[in-house]
């Protein structure tokens, strides 16, 4: 079937590039870029740059420990790894407070000392948080293109008694830090949950978020439009330069395996790298803990009826992206290929300000806000749940394809008695991604959303600006729950009776 | 009647032609060295390959450009020839119905089939709960149950061995054959061929001989066929 894959296609180019279309008619096609609008761009740049480039960089020791070394709590650790990227934005954003914040552990600290305090809030604390998402993929990124390099490799390095490093461990790294800056340089370009929580004020304000100021503080839909256009620019060229430096694999699996090495040394730097990053990564997560639990006592009024809203936004999402991919995956070509990647060069911003222009005149924005939310969250996780789809579908019609056409299965039996079957453990972790990915999501609802309307992740960010932070600490433990739990019911759910 | 007229088949540098017939009820051998095409025949039979130029005719019907399901035709490939995530029973259903619908006459002529080829009581298994054997029963029991009148071996029992190779064929040749079937099978064994076979269609050298009587063929070989038996 590939009508329904074209019609996926056409939603997608619509909401990508229909929507920046229409903002970009709206802005009458003239980029008259202010003072304030170029620092944006190049705060938005730089950060993003700095951002990647400290992830990959630090990324290095970690994945090398992880790589060469086995140790108690390894298979943990690994796991752990994958967490940020189920974890919603500003929940972590609250660990992250909690650790590095005015009040928080590292201040404690500094006043042993009769140092500090040190403020998280600034462009210091949007490359912080994005240093603490990003880390960790690119350790599972670096520590793959480790893995990859052939035993046989490090053995007849050994019996020659050559350098490993400069033989086989600095090509593997040239080939693959790049795709892993590009990767995490992309996704610090769309920031906005970051920018607007820590960031802001001339000096650490994000395109995306002077998008969002220039629709819903200033009502300046000609200035949105044009950072839209300036925005989808700078996604799709970093998204060009990402296949140019080759797309790394980010969510493989099989990381459980150790190189056998044979060089001496080493031990101790591979150890202290290891527990820094679990420092790193484990102390904001144990604050989001440790904050929420009393917030938990002084839930705000509306906890449930937003809970309420983003499971049932999250689960609408979940249902039209896993389709949307299906569909694109049993198409292919390259309307197919053009569909999944689209979306990485778009941002939530830009959707939600196109369907803005769009809808204004039509209909009150904030009537439709859950909607275009789903719709915007939808696409947005369309290129992670089709990554995962896609090979898939087309091992399952590499394995049993002929088999079914000599049946003469098409359709919808093809689909329910060969593709759906085969592909059950995929389609579980994807909808499980999305459905996380969704709960988390705090963008283009903020543009939309009117009082009555607020998600969790919405509520969080009402709730710190409004400086109550414990409720928000509460808020963000609920929020971490429910998208755990979808995610782990998902999952589990592709898992059990799944016939090999 | 199967008739191959004039076909013309070309990938890359792999060129393949055919222009004969084989008359019903045969069971015909498709012989030669790897990779000379033997299964790229059985593809194009079948409608998975279109050829470059031919046709390939059924009773005087044209089947070219028919799909796989249409054609009076069914086969077995060297694997996968059940879907592992579904029980023998509903297997076989998808062979009388590709919306895999089930009702009690339906059940009842899969377990009748299921008895004929010694799987009786199996149907609720999935194919991994059988051995290789029953597997390759069952796969032959959906092939009754389609009832097509050609029926295409791509070695679906090469991966057994030799003694249940042979049971299977002694099978495949009384439920299949016995009927009036037409069989195709591919075979890299003479044994197999000496056992069942009524002709050889010998593969080599980007051609598919016409269909030679399996005993004299065998007890007096050409050369390619001698070179390929190592005789």
């Amino acid at each position: 079937m590939r009508w329904p894959g074209g019609i996926a296609a056409g939603l997608v180019i619509a909401l990508t590039l229909g929507t920046l279309g229409a903002v970009a008619w709206r802005s009458g096609f003239a980029l008259r870029l202010g003072p304030a609008d170029w620092a944006a761009i190049r705060f938005t740049v730089w950060q993003a740059a700095l951002s990647a480039a400290l992830s990959v960089t630090l990324a290095v020791p970690v994945a090398r420990a992880l790589a060469r070394r086995r140790f108690f709590g390894r298979a943990a650790l690994v796991t752990l790894l994958g967490a940020p990227f189920i974890l919603p934005v500003i929940v972590a954003v609250i660990g992250l407070i909690g650790v590095f914040g005015r009040g928080g552990l590292l201040n404690d600290a500094l006043a042993l000392f009769g140092l500090g305090p040190v403020s998280v809030y600034g462009w210091h604390g949007v490359v912080l948080a994005h240093v603490f998402f990003n880390l960790p993929l690119a350790v599972r990124l670096i520590l793959q293109g480790w893995l990859a390099i052939p035993a046989e490799r490090f053995r007849l390095a050994a019996s020659l008694g050559a350098p490993v490093g400069r033989l086989l461990e600095w090509p593997m790294l040239r080939a693959v830090a790049p795709g892993a800056f590009a990767v995490i340089f992309l996704i610090c370009l769309t920031s906005f949950a970051v920018a607007l929580t820590l960031g802001g004020g001339p000096r650490a304000t994000t395109v995306e978020l002077a998008i969002y100021q220039a629709v819903r503080f200033d009502f300046d839909l000609g200035r949105a439009a044009m950072l839209a256009v300036v925005q989808f620019g700078l996604c799709g060229a970093a998204a060009l330069a990402l296949r140019a430096a080759g797309a790394p694999e980010t969510l493989g699996a099989g990381l459980d395996r150790v190189v056998e090495r044979h060089e001496p040394g080493g031990r101790l730097i591979d150890m202290l790298a290891v527990a820094l990053a679990a420092l790193f990564l484990m102390a904001p997560l144990a604050m989001i803990v440790g904050r929420g639990l009393p917030g938990l006592l002084e839930l705000p009024s509306g906890l449930w009826a937003a809970a309420a809203r983003s499971v049932a936004v999250a689960l609408g999402a979940t249902a039209l992206t896993l389709v949307m991919a299906l569909a694109l995956a049993l198409r292919g070509g390259a309307l197919a290929r053009l569909s999944m990647l689209l979306p990485l060069a778009a941002s939530g911003l830009v959707m939600g300000t196109g369907l803005f222009v769009v809808l204004h005149p039509v209909v009150a924005p904030r009537d439709v806000a859950l909607v275009v939310t789903m719709l915007v969250n939808a696409v947005m996780a369309l290129p992670f749940a089709a990554r995962v789809l896609a090979p898939a579908v087309a091992q399952a019609e590499a394995g049993h394809g002929r088999l079914a056409d000599s049946l003469g299965l098409h359709g919808l039996s093809r689909l329910r008695w060969l593709i759906l079957p085969r592909i059950r453990r995929p389609l579980g972790f994807a909808a499980g991604l999305t459905a996380a990915l969704s709960m988390g999501d705090l963008g283009v609802i903020a543009l939309f959303a009117g009082d009555g309307q607020a998600t969790l992740p919405l509520l969080m960010v009402r709730l710190m600006s409004a400086y109550r932070m414990e409720q928000a600490a509460g808020v963000a433990l609920v929020l971490l729950a429910i998208s755990l739990a979808l995610f782990w019911a998902f999952d589990r759910g592709g898992r059990v009776d799944a016939a090999a | 009647m199967l008739r191959l007229e004039g076909l013309e088949i070309r990938q890359g540098d792999f060129a393949l032609s055919a222009d004969w017939a084989l008359g019903d009820g045969s069971i015909c051998a498709v012989m030669g060295p790897s990779g000379g095409g033997k299964s790229t025949l059985l593809a194009v039979i079948a409608g998975f390959l279109a050829p470059q130029t031919g046709r390939v005719s059924w009773d005087g019907r044209d089947l070219t450009g028919l799909a796989p399901a249409q054609r009076p035709i069914s086969i077995l490939f060297q694997d996968n020839n059940l879907f592992p995530h579904l029980t023998i029973e509903r297997n076989l259903a998808l062979g009388l119905d590709p919306r895999g619908r089930l009702d009690a006459a339906r059940c009842a002529e899969i377990a009748g089939v299921l008895e004929r080829v010694g799987l009786a009581g199996l149907g609720e298994r999935r194919p991994a709960a059988l051995s290789g054997g029953q597997q390759s029963r069952a796969a032959l029991a959906r092939v009754l149950l389609m009832d097509r009148p050609l029926v295409l071996l791509d070695e679906p029992f090469a991966a057994l061995g030799p003694g249940l190779r042979m049971e299977m064929l002694d099978l495949a040749r009384e439920v299949l054959a016995g009927e009036g079937r037409t069989l195709l099978m591919v075979s890299h064994a003479p044994e197999d061929a000496a056992r069942i076979a009524s002709d050889i269609v010998m593969v080599d050298a980007g051609r598919a001989a016409p269909p030679a009587a399996a005993g004299p063929l065998l007890a007096d070989p050409p050369p390619a066929l001698k070179a390929y038996l190592g005789r």
